[in-house]
């Protein structure tokens, strides 16, 4: 099966994408980067779906009036909106994607730890999404993505126990892939890859991988509680029933606050390695961008009830909630500061992933800096379940995650594929991404400090204008996004050819040929250097182009 | 309170929009001084723990700013002050129910005069809403089955918005209404168009037609504690902890009466769960919590037979 022999600058005869071509071969696979493959497919499906529901909203949006769709209607868009973002393509997206093609090949491992563990993750993945698909083309569900209860168990004739086992079964193949990854990173790093010489990327995944597997089965066993008073009349939510619903809104922001780090950690690896490529740099303070990640992942465990300031908790738990939601804050600014002093004295490329690295420091950093406005109690009670949480999730999650996403399959689509993208088109989307998304969302902040409350049909007339940038700004967002899937598709028969190391970059996976052979690394790579040796590879203008 | 809201988030804009302009001119200067063109040789640099150090205790000195202004805030929006004028709310899906003291009832407009303090004390019949009034900058979750309180000083007449800020189910974007503030001499001629009976009278009737009067009596001690003076005091427990007997001690005790037995009774009163209605509820609530002294009425004096057979009961408080 591995191609033998193959000098690591041509192209190879044979590669993981050609080693095989039967559906049975792509289906069946246990080879990493098949399977990586198979998440970006899916996701990208899952992605433009939920984005067609983000119109419909915009779109509802551009006038006071319920005029485009019933209310009923509007409440299931925006709730079919928030799951499938959230928990078929955010949650997965970069951990699955490029999680699975690169920490193998990062660390110099012929595979994950556990192959058909993995397979089983896609698979499991796939059938919670069919399910989903099912649910939602039979009815869907409206209560907002969040499940409030009692709202949920008694209060709605939607399908959710059927949207629960999708979200279920989602949830378990994220816990495989995080368990994988952790015993992979622990157990199959190439000889002389000690920790303090792993990549960010890997770092970042180890972290997200904690959080996977310690906060997933909280939402599994909030999801059967749920189904159990819904269908049972079993008391655990429903106060008539002797419940508490405030229960429920622990145990979902439990899971539903670190879910935001299993979102933005593997894209703030990403922001790493683009940066430290891309200014030709060991990246500033690597231990402390490192062990960032971990504090993140840590602390991102002890903050959910930010979400519950004024839900009905008692004062004192919210003060506390307050002040170690601070407690994120500092690793997060670590990682922007330590980026930003890593461009100092550095040699600035501004390919696409670049563009997408700056991109997403100044979506992360407006989105990060009003975290901390709706951690200050005082502001959160005013702006909280308003437009102004919608913009702020919005910058972190989207802003961030997607411009990590982007920046990263940018980056790492030569090695994917073995063709390069067309450098002018990425450009041109990058900087369409960027307007679209902060006119977009910029004016939902101001719009929430106004006092409009989210997952609003209809709203005062006095809103309007921003509604109207708003959904002006989607439209450009949504050009932005159509782009790089036309041209990425468009590169896999007429880009360029891409040899195994198009940017010069340091890592394990560019000293392998472009695509991969299906076992990675004819010989297993023995690593004597730390991370970002930029000062031992020149950088393309300055050498013949021959893979370092 | 609206003032103090907006000057904490100027601050923070202020502070924000600083560190905003420090990462994107510094990131911008950065990029073009160091091109790759004008600057084709990276330099080497190591981290510096003193400049991590750094950035990470200054962002966390300011950070503390924002806690400790920001809980001060919220510790006063949490804590009424002892003159409030006191309004029921029941929320319910999609509307807005107001009971104001004096028995005057509103839906989905809320009139209060201008330099009172007002506290709502509120609760919902079916899922959770929030009651959400963008003028005031405040915002408080409505639950089912326990009363949530908050309170406001209204300094301006007017009209205001009033929004439900919880998604609640179809309705959710209609379940909005006025809050109407008046010049104190408007509100009192306002306040006397109504011609319902005060919230604790109605509580009063109910008290005596439900028949909590025969145990908790006045007079001699019955069956259920004395409920003379108990608001807001500390209550003894037969397990030995003591509670407050606030609002939804009182509510507890109305619809789940086992929950929290007083030291030194028993467990025989029956539970009104389901059986009074929310606003029935807010005017016995009423009625216990206007009980400073034995009432002079004749509630608790009516000698119903103290033993109506299918009816033992019993109460909290000693």
């Amino acid at each position: 099966m591995a191609s033998i022999g193959i000098p690591a600058n041509q192209a190879p005869k044979l590669n993981y994408l050609n080693n095989g071509h039967s559906l049975k071969s792509w289906l069946l696979t246990t080879d990493h980067k098949r399977i990586a493959l198979l998440y970006l497919i899916s996701v990208t499906v899952f992605f433009f779906l939920g984005g067609f529901f983000a119109m419909l909203i915009r779109l509802e949006l551009l006038t006071p009036q319920g005029d485009l769709m019933q209310a009923d209607t509007y409440n299931k868009v925006f709730t079919m909106h928030g799951m499938i973002m959230v928990f078929f393509f955010l949650i997965p997206v970069v951990p699955a994607v490029l999680g699975n093609f690169l920490v193998p090949l990062m660390i110099g491992a012929k595979d994950l730890a556990f192959p058909r563990i993995n397979l089983l993750s896609w698979y499991l993945y796939i059938t919670g999404g069919m399910i989903f698909l099912h649910c939602m083309l039979t009815g869907g569900v409206d209560t907002g993505w969040t499940f409030y209860t009692p709202f949920s168990t008694d209060y709605t004739n939607t399908k959710i126990v059927e949207a629960g086992l999708a979200i279920f079964l989602a949830g378990f193949s994220s816990i495989f892939t995080g368990l994988n990854f952790i015993v992979t990173i622990h157990r199959m790093r190439a000889p002389g890859l000690t920790w303090d010489r792993l990549p960010l990327f890997i770092w970042a995944n180890y972290a997200t991988s904690l959080v996977m597997i310690l906060g997933t089965p909280v939402i599994a066993i909030t999801i059967v509680l749920v189904a159990v008073e819904r269908l049972f009349h079993l008391g655990i939510f429903d106060p008539r029933l002797g419940g508490d619903p405030l229960l429920f809104q622990h145990l979902f922001w439990f899971y539903s606050h670190p879910a935001v780090y299993i979102m933005i950690l593997p894209s703030m690896g990403v922001i790493s390695e683009l940066i430290a490529c891309f200014a030709r740099k060991r990246v500033f303070g690597y231990k402390f961008v490192a062990l960032s990640s971990v504090a993140i992942a840590v602390f991102g465990f002890l903050v959910w009830a930010h979400h519950m300031f004024v839900a009905g908790i008692s004062l004192y738990a919210a003060m506390i909630f307050s002040f170690l939601s601070f407690s994120v804050g500092v690793p997060s600014a670590v990682k922007v500061f330590n980026w930003t002093a890593t461009l100092y004295k550095g040699s600035i490329s501004y390919a696409t992933p670049m563009l997408y690295a700056f991109g997403f420091i100044g979506l992360f950093t407006i989105g990060g800096l009003t975290g901390l406005m709706l951690a200050t109690i005082g502001i959160d009670v005013h702006v909280t379940d308003t437009y102004f949480v919608v913009a702020h999730f919005h910058y972190v999650m989207v802003g961030g995650v997607l411009m990590g996403y982007l920046g990263g399959l940018h980056f790492w689509w030569p090695k994917m594929t073995g063709r390069m993208y067309p450098e002018a088109w990425a450009k041109l989307s990058a900087l369409l991404v960027f307007v679209g998304f902060n006119l977009t969302f910029f004016p939902q902040f101001i719009l929430g400090y106004v006092g409009m409350p989210r997952r609003y049909w209809q709203y005062p007339p006095e809103f309007q204008a921003l509604n109207v940038l708003s959904t002006a700004g989607a439209s450009i967002l949504a050009v932005g996004y159509l782009l790089p899937m036309i041209y990425f598709v468009w590169s896999l028969r007429y880009g360029a050819i891409a040899d195994a190391n198009p940017w010069a970059a340091a890592g394990l996976e560019w000293k392998t040929t472009s695509p991969p052979p299906t076992f990675n690394f004819d010989e297993t790579p023995v690593v004597t250097w730390e991370a970002y040796n930029y000062d031992e590879i020149p950088h393309k203008e300055r050498r013949a182009p021959v893979a370092g | 309170m609206a003032s103090q809201v907006d000057a904490l988030y100027i601050y923070l804009l202020l502070v924000a929009g600083v560190m905003t302009a420090v990462i994107f001119l510094g990131i911008m200067v950065l990029a073009i001084k160091y091109r790759r063109a004008r600057h084709p040789n990276a330099e080497q640099i190591e981290g510096s723990t003193a400049l991590e150090i750094i950035w990470s205790i200054i962002p966390l000195f300011v950070m503390m700013t924002f806690f400790i202004w920001g809980a001060v805030i919220y510790f006063q929006e949490r804590t009424p002050p002892a003159d409030s004028t006191e309004v029921y709310v029941v929320a319910k899906q999609w509307m807005w129910k107001i009971e104001h003291m004096e028995g005057q009832r509103e839906i989905n407009e809320l009139h209060v005069p201008t330099g009172q303090n007002i506290k709502l004390i509120m609760t919902s019949q079916d899922v959770i809403h929030s009651f959400f009034v963008p003028a005031f900058r405040i915002k408080q979750d409505v639950l089912p089955g326990r009363y949530t309180t908050f309170w406001f000083k209204a300094t301006k007449p007017g009209h205001y918005h009033l929004f439900c800020a919880e998604y609640c189910g179809t309705q959710h974007s209609g379940m909005g209404g006025d809050i109407v503030v008046m010049e104190p001499q408007d509100y009192a001629q306002w306040m006397a168009g109504g011609t319902s009976a005060p919230l604790q009278d109605t509580g009063k009737q109910l008290f005596s037609a439900l028949g909590c009067a025969t145990c908790h009596r006045f007079d001699v001690q019955g069956r259920g504690p004395n409920l003379t003076g108990i608001y807001n005091k500390p209550v003894l427990l037969e397990d030995g902890r003591t509670v407050i007997a606030d609002e939804n001690y009182v509510r507890e005790s109305i619809l789940n009466p086992t929950a929290k037995i007083v030291n030194g009774f028993k467990p025989v009163m029956p539970a009104f769960q389901g059986i009074v209605s929310e606003e029935q509820l807010n005017a016995l609530v009423a009625y216990v919590k206007s009980l400073s002294q034995p009432p002079t009425g004749t509630a608790g004096l009516q000698s119903q037979p103290a033993t109506s057979p299918a009816e033992p009961q019993k109460m909290q408080v000693q």
